[in-house]
Parts: structure tokens; sequence; C-alpha cells
């Protein structure tokens, strides 16, 4: 089948997608956009999250026909090589990364958070990247750019 | 993944009609459980009907003081929602305290009512289950059994039913609208979950072709209600136990009250016999406990859950006390 969405502003369109391919599927394999990754296919880890329609979800879990004619941003239409966005920022100046498996969809899922929440407390940022597993550093180096990112988004600066 | 065909539809009775016309169907909605499900070759359906875009997501007030929700409303936005908020704290409650944000941006008011009763062996295509190849065994039972339920389970099958929302529609007598192109008929909540018997792989009674439509809430009952969720980490976990509970007290004595139990059942469960242990009996820790001891009277642990009882009765009295 055919599949037009939009993707980071920009139309997209995929042809001959198997019914049983994921959104997940279509943005890394047709439209060439490996951000978002692939890792449980359960919508457990979080590792492929983007926003659907303003709203993030697990793309591994969103069957590619149900994306038609809807909005679709990925952690490449967040922020660019030459001006990354604050929650991009602010990963790499607290070391947030590790082996960087689960960062994309982290920093999609804290934009989200900082977007409703301006100044989360570190126990809203718990709750809010619970469904964004990391296996190698702790989370308490992505708590920490979290709230660099939300100072940062509140035009703070920070040490 | 099997190869299955994709039909989208854009009302309810293209919908109705899709799944009439076409054999082994299945209605697909936020896909957090079916897909989940298609990929693991537990859920095989040669069709699947795409109804996240049926005009359904709305919340309305009815005259009589009560609310019709309609069966797409992501779970999100139901626990968002301004009314459902001031007047049913505990669907709120009970709808945050499930599954992760992106879940809850996907998952739809009727797909959690249709997610599957499941444990882990459900999932273990190398175990046996009753629910997933009738009649093969349930490894759970004599197997690792920590998770399973302690109230109405059988020599087939003893997993918990995992919803979080659906203990607090149990507690307030929610009304399933289902429709089909026979009709349209409603089913009380409490009555919609089957248990397991000897078929525990039919889990509701909802017929082959027919949708749900809305869940419909009577007039919040009087007094305070809350959700609370007991599992062994604070975001992100199935239910050990949870407890749903309105309560009203009058002059010491309880006039009004509602109680479901997650985490323990087969089923939501709607604990009816410490409803009536407790209505008329005075507010006190002694009349909660009785009245826990009531409900879970029949309880059955398998070797590793038997936990699930003690923390039922310590969650019913924390509750109570704590709204009293």
């Amino acid at each position: 089948m055919r599949v037009k969405f939009t993707v980071n502003g920009e139309e997209r369109t995929a042809d001959d997608v198997w019914e049983g391919e994921s959104l997940l599927y279509v943005l890394r394999e047709r439209l060439g956009l490996p951000g978002a990754k692939n890792a449980c296919e359960q919508g457990e880890c979080g590792s492929c999250t983007v926003y659907l329609d303003d709203t993030p979800v697990c793309a591994c879990l969103v069957a590619a026909g149900q994306v038609q004619d809807r909005e679709v941003r990925t952690v490449e239409g967040l922020g660019s090589e030459e001006e990354l966005d604050p929650v991009q920022q602010a990963f790499i100046e607290r070391g947030a990364v590790q082996c960087g498996f689960c960062t994309p969809g982290l920093i999609v899922a804290a934009h989200d958070l900082i977007r409703r929440n301006p100044c989360p407390k570190d126990a809203e940022i718990r709750e809010a990247l619970a469904g964004n597993l990391c296996r190698c550093t702790g989370y308490e180096k992505i708590i920490d750019a979290v709230h660099t990112a939300a100072a940062h988004s509140r035009g703070e600066a920070t040490s | 993944m099997r190869t299955f065909s994709y039909v989208r539809a854009d009302d309810v009775d293209a919908a109705l009609r899709a799944i009439t016309d076409e054999p082994n169907a299945k209605f697909l909605g936020g896909g957090t459980n079916l897909v989940d499900l298609m990929r693991e070759d537990i859920e095989r359906p040669d069709t699947v009907v795409d109804i996240t875009r049926l005009p359904l997501a709305e919340v309305e007030e009815l005259p009589d003081g009560g609310v019709r929700i309609g069966a797409l409303l992501r779970n999100s936005h139901l626990a968002a929602h301004p009314v459902i908020r001031s007047r049913y704290p505990m669907v709120a409650q009970a709808v945050l305290s499930g599954a992760s944000g992106q879940l809850r941006n996907m998952a739809t008011v009727g797909g959690n009512l249709m997610q599957r009763t499941r444990c882990l062996y459900f999932y273990d295509d190398a175990a046996a289950c009753n629910k997933r190849e009738p009649g093969s065994g349930c490894a759970a039972i004599g197997g690792f059994s920590r998770s399973h339920a302690v109230l109405g389970a059988s020599a087939s099958c003893a997993a918990t039913h995992p919803s979080d929302l659906c203990v607090a529609l149990a507690a307030l007598d929610a009304i399933v609208e289902l429709r089909s192109s026979r009709g349209t008929r409603r089913v009380p909540l409490v009555d919609f979950h089957r248990m397991p018997g000897d078929t525990p792989e039919i889990e509701t009674v909802l017929a082959d072709d027919e949708l749900i439509t809305a869940v419909e809430l009577p007039p919040p009952p009087s007094g305070v209600s809350r959700y609370r969720k007991v599992r062994d980490r604070a975001s992100y976990a199935f239910a050990l136990v949870s407890v749903a509970a309105a309560l009203d007290v009058q002059d010491g004595v309880v006039s009004s009250i509602r109680l479901a139990l997650g985490g323990v059942g087969t089923k939501p469960w709607r604990a009816y016999q410490a409803e009536r242990a407790l209505l008329g009996a005075p507010a006190t820790e002694e009349s909660f406990r009785a009245a826990a001891r009531a409900e879970l009277a029949d309880a059955v642990s398998l070797p590793h859950n038997e936990f699930k009882i003690r923390l039922a009765e310590s969650t019913i009295v924390a509750v109570l006390r704590g709204m009293s």
C-alpha cells in the first residue's frame, strides 16, 4: 500500500508498504530517518518515541496505515546540527549519553515534558521518562540533563 | 508477524460492515496490546479494521449527572479531562497509574477493556497456556505464580486482568455500550469480563461482530473516592494489588461504599462481599478489616502469590482508613 504523511514538516510518501510494517520501520527503512531506534518492538523501552500529531507515541506499535495524512515529528526534526534543541544540547553538556541507543527516544520524551512542565521536579521527570529504558547511565545524568534543558528553555544560564 | 489486510473505517457503520464481511477480522485501536501480540504470533487476524478515526472520542455530560465516554478516547485525554478529574478522580488516578506516557497517549478506552488477560506464560510459546492454545495446559499452575490471581482462578487459568482503569470502572457501576449490525446493547462492566472457567481463551462477552462504542458512568457515588496501586516499583508496573474505593461516612457509620480490586482477580474484581459487610457498619479499622477478610475468604493462593491475600487486606484497610 501507499502511505502518505507529513514528517518533520515535509510531505512524504512511502510505496509498497506491507500492512505489517510499523511507523518505525517506515521511518527508518523507507524514509531514511534512523533517529528513532528499534529495540524492544513491544512498546516497552521507548527508544522509538516520536511525536504523532504532536503527541509522543511508541512508533513500533503504530501500524503504518494508521499514519496516513497525519503528522509525525522525529528526533531529526527537533534541532539541526548547527542549532541543537536545548534538550539535545543539555544531554551533551551533562554527559547523559553512553551507548546512545535510548537517547533519541529520551530526547523526544524530555522535549515533550518540558513543553508541558517548564520546571519539572525530579519525581516528575522520573515519571515522565518511565517509558524510556536506559541500561547504561543509571538515569542520574539524564535527570541532570532534563533540569539543564528546562533551565535553558526558560532562558536561564546554567553552570 | 503474519500477513494480514488493513482496512480503515471512517464511520461506525463501515467498521461494523468490515468486521462482519471479513473473516477473522479484528478492530485496531491504539494497538498497544494487539500489535504487540500480532508480532508475537499470538493474535493472528486475517484483517485488521482500523477504528481510530471513528468519531467516538468525546466525553459527554449526561442529563442525569453521569458521563458518556467515547470508546476511542485516548487514555491520556481521559485522565486529563476536567470533568473526569473533578467528578471521577479515581478514574484519572487509575489511568495515570498504568503503563507509560507514550502508551497512555496511544491506548483507547475501548482497547483498555479489550486488552488480553495475561501472564508471562501467555507470551512464552514454549510454555503450555490454555488461553493461547486451548487444551494445552497451564504452565503457571505449578510454575512461577507470583503475579497470578487469588480470586476467580480455575484449574485452566490464573492470569490477572491487567487494567487499572477497569477496576475504577467496576467500582463506579460503569455500563459498556456495544454495537453491531444487529443493534445496540448495554452491559454492566462487571459482567463484561468473564471468569476463566474451562474456556480461558474467551475473556469477554463481546461478540465477534460487536464494537465497543462508549462507556457510561452513572452520577458519581457520594463521599470521597480514591485509586491506590501497590506494585514492585513506583511506575510502569502492573499492580500486585490495587484498590478503587468510594466511601461516605455519616455519623460515624458507612452510608455508601464502592470497592473494587485489581491485581488479585482474573477479572476486574468488584468487592460486593466487602461492600455488604461495610454498609451500615461503624467506619472503624475493625470494620474495614472484617470486610476485607469477608471478600478474601474465598481466595485461593498458588505457591508464590499467597502474599497477595494479606497485601489486599492491608491495602483495603489502609485506603479506607485514609478516607474516613
